[in-house]
């Protein structure tokens, strides 16, 4: 027996597992999005029909312009929120592994119950608005989640105040990590703590950034839960993402093929945007980091 | 390893059970309320006493999507259960793909093709043969009010046309309740739309232009007013409707915090279970407008393709689904009417009764027309490209006109 069989013998049977149910299953929905399947899936080969269509269909342009929207503010809003947080925890506060496991807590969730959480917190009828009229403030109005042009922030609220505790987190380990020399050497020139922060600590995290964004932009493409639980699509479609088109489209509307090629083209996006940042990683690893 | 393997292989054998000795069958359906699994339960006894085991695989959640998926994996991978609930176009889909039963014997045999509604019976058959069961008929031009609310805000008598109905509404608003108790999801934006058509139109252009599809039809000043009519109906919903379930509106009209809603009579089961007397606490009529014509949607057993004592025990099951008296007690308490017309009515409440009457009627004049909202009108793929234009209007996203020709381009995609 040599040294390692043992490790890859227990790792055999998962990396097969991998193999089958997650390339294997890629694979497969690849091949039907070629397919004429509709209720059920077919085996012969249609060309790239399916694809045309997709690209014709106003609720796959509406997913994409909502994504757009979406991912756009939930990453910066997640980055800014994320770092500031750090940096306030980072100025050696008393009780700061309380205030971290707070900030940490909603990540531990699952989006169906942050989205079942925030649809009644913003739902004019019980939460909120409610609540602030039963104080007194008659005038009070917060109905962003029944309003087609505003109900998508109120996803990104959702998901900023689900991740933005984790994005916190990556950030603190980052600035544990700065040169505490620079720091000190700056102090006695008499820079101010923001210029420190500004000058010095902030260009230093730039793995960190790339870090998260990459978590969070293939979290943005995925995301399904939070939308169904917290307005399943509405008001109309004005929060329909890929994610809901793809189930829509394979599972309710019986065009299995539509919906397997909006799941490639959904991959195609997150490969476009983790592949890069892994190829980086690995050859660092190669170089000795 | 060869000793190891040897046991493994006899494990396995002991874990395998006995071949099954009884006729069984095995239910996909998404009935798991209390009152629909008790309506289910009836059936259960009635195939029990003769001889035929029920395996109940109820898969629960959104109007039967997800039983849809587990049942698409068991089809494909060549294990279909015996039957499975299932609704107008999606049967025929089904059938398309060729795994669908054929239980004409036993069709002949009870004459179901003299029983059962000629409109119905375009979902229960293809191609020439029986391939599904009908449980119920639903219909959904139906009105549900609450009487004491009515007489507060002072409406009284019939309401017999639109606009009278649009005025009593206002009247409603007026006393200071909500007129329309309504739940902003696609799909029952789409029941009201259903009633709106057959009123604004009739049955011939709700035909015209919802099942054949034609251009022209559904192009026209006809479709304009529907539209015109669903904003007017915008106008009498609360600020809150967005999101709402159906049965918390309905919740709404027993509470009497509102005095309408217009939902499908699955909605009277709700009222029964709040203990209301229909006639005395509410009301159930025709969307105004549209009494002598029905736009229904029934709930069927798709059976699908099995061999040997299977396909026995499926037919055992489909006549016992088809029996007047299993009929009869399980409409009852799922306030829908039997899928056919000799089953007496002696059971059945006012609305219930009321419901039968107009079935008939409907059936003999020729003007029971499938609902758009709930699939038997059009096939699944441009049902949901119909919601998603009149959900997009009623939402204001859309003003009338533009709804026209969205609608137009919607249902050529």
């Amino acid at each position: 027996m040599r040294a390692g069989a043992l490790p890859r013998l227990l790792i055999s049977p998962s990396a097969l597992l991998v193999l089958v149910c997650v390339y294997g299953f890629i694979a497969f929905t690849f091949y039907l999005s070629f397919t004429p399947s509709t209720l059920m899936p077919q085996y012969e080969w249609a060309g790239a029909v399916s694809y045309t269509r997709l690209l014709s269909l106003e609720n796959w342009s509406v997913s994409l312009s909502n994504l757009q929207v979406f991912a756009g503010m939930y990453i910066l809003c997640a980055l800014a929120l994320g770092l500031g947080l750090a940096i306030l925890i980072d100025q050696k506060i008393r009780a700061e592994s309380a205030f971290r496991s707070i900030f940490l807590y909603p990540m531990a969730l699952s989006f169906i119950v942050t989205g079942t959480a925030w649809k009644w917190l913003l739902d004019p009828g019980v939460g909120l608005e409610r609540t602030v009229h039963s104080l007194g403030w008659e005038g009070f109005s917060f109905s962003w989640i029944k309003d087609s042009d505003l109900a998508i922030y109120c996803v990104v609220i959702a998901a900023v105040w689900q991740t933005a505790g984790f994005v916190m987190a990556m950030f603190l380990a980052g600035l544990r990590g700065v040169d505490t020399e620079q720091i000190n050497a700056a102090r006695v020139d008499g820079a101010k703590a923001w210029q420190i922060y500004l000058r010095i600590v902030i260009p230093q995290l730039g793995p960190v950034f790339v870090s998260a964004f990459v978590i969070l932009a293939h979290m943005a493409v995925k995301s399904y839960d939070l939308v169904i639980a917290l307005t399943n699509g509405g008001p109309g479609r004005s929060t329909w993402l890929p994610s809901v088109f793809m189930y829509q489209y394979s599972f309710t509307r019986n065009e299995m093929a539509v919906g397997a090629a909006s799941s490639v083209l959904m991959l195609l996006a997150i490969a476009a945007v983790v592949l890069p940042y892994l190829y980086s990683e690995m050859k660092k690893v190669k170089h000795g980091g | 390893m060869n000793k190891q393997l040897t046991s493994l292989a006899l494990a396995a054998a002991m874990a395998m059970p006995a071949a099954a000795q009884q006729l069984s069958v095995e239910v996909v359906h998404w009935w798991t309320s209390g009152g629909e699994a008790t309506a289910l339960n009836v059936l259960k006894t009635n195939l029990e006493k003769q001889g035929v085991k029920w395996n109940d695989m109820p898969v629960a959640g959104g109007g039967g999507e997800a039983a849809m998926t587990a049942v698409r994996a068991r089809v494909t991978s060549g294990n279909p259960p015996t039957t499975m609930q299932s609704m107008g176009y999606d049967i025929r889909d089904w059938a398309k793909q060729g795994v669908l039963a054929d239980l004409n014997a036993v069709a002949a045999k009870e004459q179901w093709d003299k029983n059962v509604p000629q409109a119905l019976q375009k979902f229960s058959k293809y191609d020439g043969k029986w391939i599904a069961v009908p449980v119920n008929i639903h219909s959904t031009n139906w009105v549900w009010a609450n009487k004491d609310v009515l007489t507060k805000s002072g409406v009284t008598g019939d309401i017999k046309t639109w606009d009278e109905f649009i005025e009593a509404a206002k009247k409603v608003q007026k006393a200071g309740f909500v007129a329309l108790a309504h739940g902003g999801q696609p799909w029952q934006e789409a029941t009201v739309f259903d009633g709106i058509v057959l009123v604004t139109g009739g049955v011939d252009y709700y035909r015209k232009a919802f099942i054949e599809l034609d251009a022209k039809a559904l192009n026209s000043p006809t479709t304009l007013q529907v539209f015109q009519r669903m904003s007017q109906l915008r106008q009498l919903v609360d600020k809150d409707f967005s999101g709402r379930d159906w049965n918390v509106a309905s919740g709404m009209v027993i509470s009497g915090k509102a005095g309408f809603q217009i939902m499908g009579d699955w909605a009277k089961g709700e009222f029964l279970n709040a203990k209301k007397v229909p006639g005395t606490d509410f009301l159930c009529f025709r969307v105004p407008g549209s009494q002598g014509t029905v736009s229904f949607n029934s709930d069927q057993f798709a059976m699908f393709k099995l061999g040997g004592d299977k396909a026995a025990a499926q037919a055992k099951l489909a006549s016992a689904i088809m029996d007047p008296a299993f009929q009869s007690a399980f409409n009852v308490v799922k306030g829908s009417v039997p899928a056919r017309t000799d089953v007496p009515d002696a059971a059945f409440d006012a609305c219930g009764k009321k419901g039968m009457k107009d079935l008939a009627e409907a059936s003999a004049k020729n003007t029971l027309v499938g609902s758009i909202a709930h699939g038997h009108a059009v096939p699944a793929s441009i049902k949901n490209a119909i919601y998603d234009v009149i959900t997009r209007h009623f939402n204001g996203q859309l003003d009338d006109k533009k709804a026209v020709a969205e609608l137009v381009a919607a249902v050529k995609n």
